[in-house]
């Protein structure tokens, strides 16, 4: 049985499977090859994430050299700080110790970062002080060991 | 310092009240305004014509073909400040090759597509071919081609043959009506979706998008008609012009309930971010909403016209009016969109605080390229007049 | 059943097949409530099965079903506001550092006694905070960290149009910026506020919960550098670890639990002030 198709129609026809045929090739060009393994996402992405480079290097393994300050530092009420939280970034260190210093020699404004008395720190966590009443002319340092902060010398 | 940078900094010491430090700078900007603009219109265009087509409402046949048009030259356009609004423009195939299904905005690439060319298209096609072959064989030189290229080689005019263009041209106007929605609605659906803005999430969203969309596109349709008319210093079919003001009327009606009906929810619901969007509307958006939106963009054109349906003042007057009103409509209904996008990023979501916009003049979200997305489609429009003008379809049958 | 009776007597064999017809009835009639009592069952076990595991953390199916499921915990009482966070978070992942990109940061609440809620966060907390508000105004004060929550029904990865967001099989929301293109539809979605646009990359960015870290059994940044433990990183799935161990014993809750986001990052002590 013979359908008659008008000519628009078999003219728009026409065009439609080349349209499919072009689109079908431009897909399996541009989409990445580990789109949709894991899900509606380029799998690969995971890996470029895990290619980052680290900074900081975490506190376990400032202890394998500078054993002595890791000693005092965890007989004393820092042990709970990592290194790096004061230091800054450690990694460039651990891979080049000579050509990354990391040494800190801190002011007033540094130590009072975290001890500056605030109404939001509470005290129970954190000792506080009165920048402006506590030994304004002196440097935090010169009385405390940044390491073992207890031991006051004066 | 960038100026960018600078620009930023100034911002933040305008920050009222707390703000995420991530959300000072606005992400979606003038272009994004832009877009739901130009798409709005296409869509309020294509129904008016399809009111004519489809409903048969013949009075308004002076129009159809300048509606398509219309709607055809603002559709070329839409997509292009989207386009230039991403920071990466050359990957934006990515949203045809993989879309998210569970993204509203990943429907963009196909829905577009679909209704350029299988609906706006095709419906020009099969009202215009049979002049196409015509005018072919009658003209020379530049537009011999253009019109020869455009029959796509369908050169026969038999009784037959016209009758499947009308057939076609008819399924296809049912067909778009339902694609007009989707082309709008679903970028009302991109906003009213997003649970973290409560500005933006409302159920009535897309359907507030779809009405705001349909009064704009008739207000264009409008003034279009009156320009052109008056550049051909062709008289005005007034039959046509009062219906489509009266159109304009019932469609104000309906935007301007559905929109009062959010607000009043809104300020009876009161829920956690009434104060917040409160202050946001007597403060930041007093100007553009109040005054902009509503007052010159609806309340003044509703009454206006509203009189206008019981009293009819001479046939200049009225065209005056129309005109103006059709401009005062446009304006408002921009500002909708304003209010919307721009609106919605002013506050933050922490409901503590506020940031700024400042509209810039250069650069690619600055006014001056938004003037250029904005008269981009009417000189297209002009071309397409120009090569396809619906008044020689008339001089043809003759 | 009808039809069938009737195309048996139509074939003429009565007694027989009417014996059939009328054992089909009851047979189809058994096999009906037969198998609506197994479904509706079937449905109640199932509900039951899923229930028992969303008595844990109202938790959805991750995408992996072995391996770690990350999540984080937050003591609120613990923090002092000291911002070594958020400037580490900066250092390890080069985030720019104006202060409108923040994959992490510091909030200060002051509450004064009128009611009042003040909330600040100068460059993020990196720099510490000072109080302007005279202390015998103040009801109550608090420091709360923030940063990206990794959703497991996350918004921002629901709403990307190209598939640049996605939930990593260790429940760790990334953003692949060599596929993401811009149209920030992500940071409209974040009810946080925890993404933005990198100006270097100009993609998408937010915390990544230092994949690349945890990748190599390492701790976050942030973590790593908190002095007073009031972050807690962990696998959700681990029974004896940290994280397990501070959600049994501590009152949690997510910011804005009413969004149904699935955060998996869990406040002790979060107050009702705090968005």
């Amino acid at each position: 049985m013979k359908i008659y198709i008008p000519p628009q129609v078999k003219r728009l026809l026409l065009f439609l499977p080349f349209i499919i045929l072009l689109f079908i090739i431009f897909r399996r060009l541009v989409i990445p090859d580990t789109f949709g393994d894991l899900g509606h996402y380029r799998a690969a992405s995971l890996e470029d994430y895990k290619a980052r480079e680290v900074n900081y290097a975490g506190h376990e393994l400032c202890g394998y050299c500078h054993d002595d300050i890791a000693a005092s530092l965890a007989s004393d009420l820092h042990s709970t700080l990592a290194c790096e939280g004061c230091h800054g970034p450690g990694q460039k260190h651990v891979d080049d110790p000579e050509a990354h210093n990391i040494g800190l020699t801190p002011d007033r404004a540094f130590c009072a970062l975290c001890h500056a008395k605030l109404p939001a720190r509470n005290p129970e966590v954190i000792t506080q002080i009165d920048p402006a009443g506590h030994n304004p002319d002196k440097n935090c340092i010169e009385c405390h060991n940044p390491h073992m902060p207890l031991e006051i010398s004066e | 310092m960038d100026p960018h940078a600078q620009h930023l900094y100034e911002m933040l010491s305008k920050v009222v009240g707390y703000i995420y430090p991530n959300e000072l700078d606005l992400q979606w900007g003038f272009l994004i305004v832009l877009y739901p603009y130009l798409t709005g219109l296409v869509a309020g265009a294509f129904i008016l014509a399809s009111l004519e087509r489809v409903f048969k409402i013949n009075v308004l046949k002076p129009t159809y073909e300048l509606a398509l048009l219309t709607a055809l030259s603002f559709l070329l356009v839409a997509g292009l400040p989207l386009v230039n609004h991403l920071t990466h423009p050359f990957r934006s195939y990515e949203i045809l090759t993989t879309p998210n299904s569970k993204s509203a905005m990943a429907i963009f690439g196909y829905v577009y597509l679909w209704y350029l060319m299988v609906v706006l298209l095709l419906e020009i096609w099969f009202d215009y071919r049979k002049y196409l072959v015509i005018w072919a064989r009658e003209s020379r030189g530049f537009k011999k081609f253009v019109y020869t290229v455009f029959t796509l080689g369908v050169m026969d005019n038999s009784e037959r043959t016209l009758k499947w263009d009308r057939k076609l041209g008819y399924f296809i106007t049912v067909v778009g009506i339902p694609s007009a929605f989707l082309l709008h609605g679903y970028v009302g659906f991109i906003f009213g979706s997003i649970k973290a803005n409560p500005w933006w999430s409302t159920v009535l969203m897309p359907i507030i998008f779809l009405f705001s969309a349909m009064v704009s596109g008739i207000a264009l349709v409008m003034v279009v008609y009156m320009v052109v008319s008056y550049i051909r210093r062709h008289p005005i079919d007034m039959k046509a012009l009062d219906t489509i003001a009266r159109y304009l009327f019932f469609m104000i009606i309906l935007d301007f309930s559905l929109e009062a009906l959010d607000q009043i929810h809104r300020i009876y619901e009161a829920e956690e971010s009434f104060e917040i969007i409160s202050m946001l509307v007597s403060g930041k958006l007093a100007f553009t909403l109040l005054t902009m939106q509503v007052m010159v963009g609806t309340i003044i054109p509703l009454i206006t016209l509203g009189v206008l349906q019981l009293y009819k003042p001479a046939e200049r007057i009225r065209k005056a009016i129309y005109l103006i009103l059709g401009l005062m409509i446009l304006t408002g209904i921009f500002f909708m969109r304003w209010n919307v996008v721009i609106g919605g990023q002013l506050f933050s979501k922490s409901f503590y605080g506020f940031t700024s916009f400042k509209l810039g003049l250069v650069g690619s979200e600055g006014a001056l390229m938004g003037a250029v997305w904005l008269i981009l489609p009417f000189l297209i429009l002009s071309v397409l007049l120009w090569l396809f003008p619906p008044w020689k379809m008339e001089e043809t049958e003759l | 059943m009808k039809k069938n009776n009737q195309v048996i007597k139509e074939k003429g064999m009565a007694g027989e097949k009417e014996a059939v017809g009328k054992g089909g009835r009851e047979k189809s009639r058994r096999d009906f409530l037969k198998s609506t009592a197994a479904f509706t069952g079937g449905v109640m076990a199932f509900g039951l099965l899923k229930g028992t595991n969303a008595l844990v953390f109202a938790a959805a199916e991750p995408a992996s079903e072995t391996g770690p499921w990350y999540g984080i915990g937050i003591d609120i009482l613990k923090c002092i506001g000291c911002g070594k966070c958020a400037a580490a978070c900066k250092k390890e992942n080069h985030v720019p550092e104006e202060p409108w990109y923040f994959r992490s940061w510091v909030e200060k609440y002051t509450i004064t006694k009128d009611g009042e809620v003040h909330v600040e966060s100068p460059n993020g907390g990196i720099n510490g905070f000072t109080e302007t508000i005279p202390e015998e105004e103040i009801f109550k004060s608090f420091f709360v960290p923030k940063m990206c929550n990794h959703c497991y029904q996350s918004p921002c990865v629901q709403v990307c149009p190209v598939g640049a967001s996605y939930d990593s099989p260790e429940g760790v929301v990334l953003v692949d910026e060599k596929y993401c293109i811009g149209c920030r539809y992500c940071i409209q979605a974040c009810p946080y506020g925890c993404r933005f646009i990198n100006p270097v990359t100009k993609s998408a960015d937010k915390c990544t919960l230092c994949y690349h870290r945890i990748a190599e059994g390492l701790m976050p940044a942030c973590f790593e550098v908190c002095p007073t433990g009031a972050r807690i990183f962990g696998d959700l799935r681990d029974e004896n670890g940290e994280l397990h161990k501070f959600l049994q014993t501590h009152n949690v809750q997510v910011l804005k639990p009413h969004l149904n986001t699935g955060s998996k990052l869990y406040y002790n002590a979060l107050s009702q002030e705090v968005r």
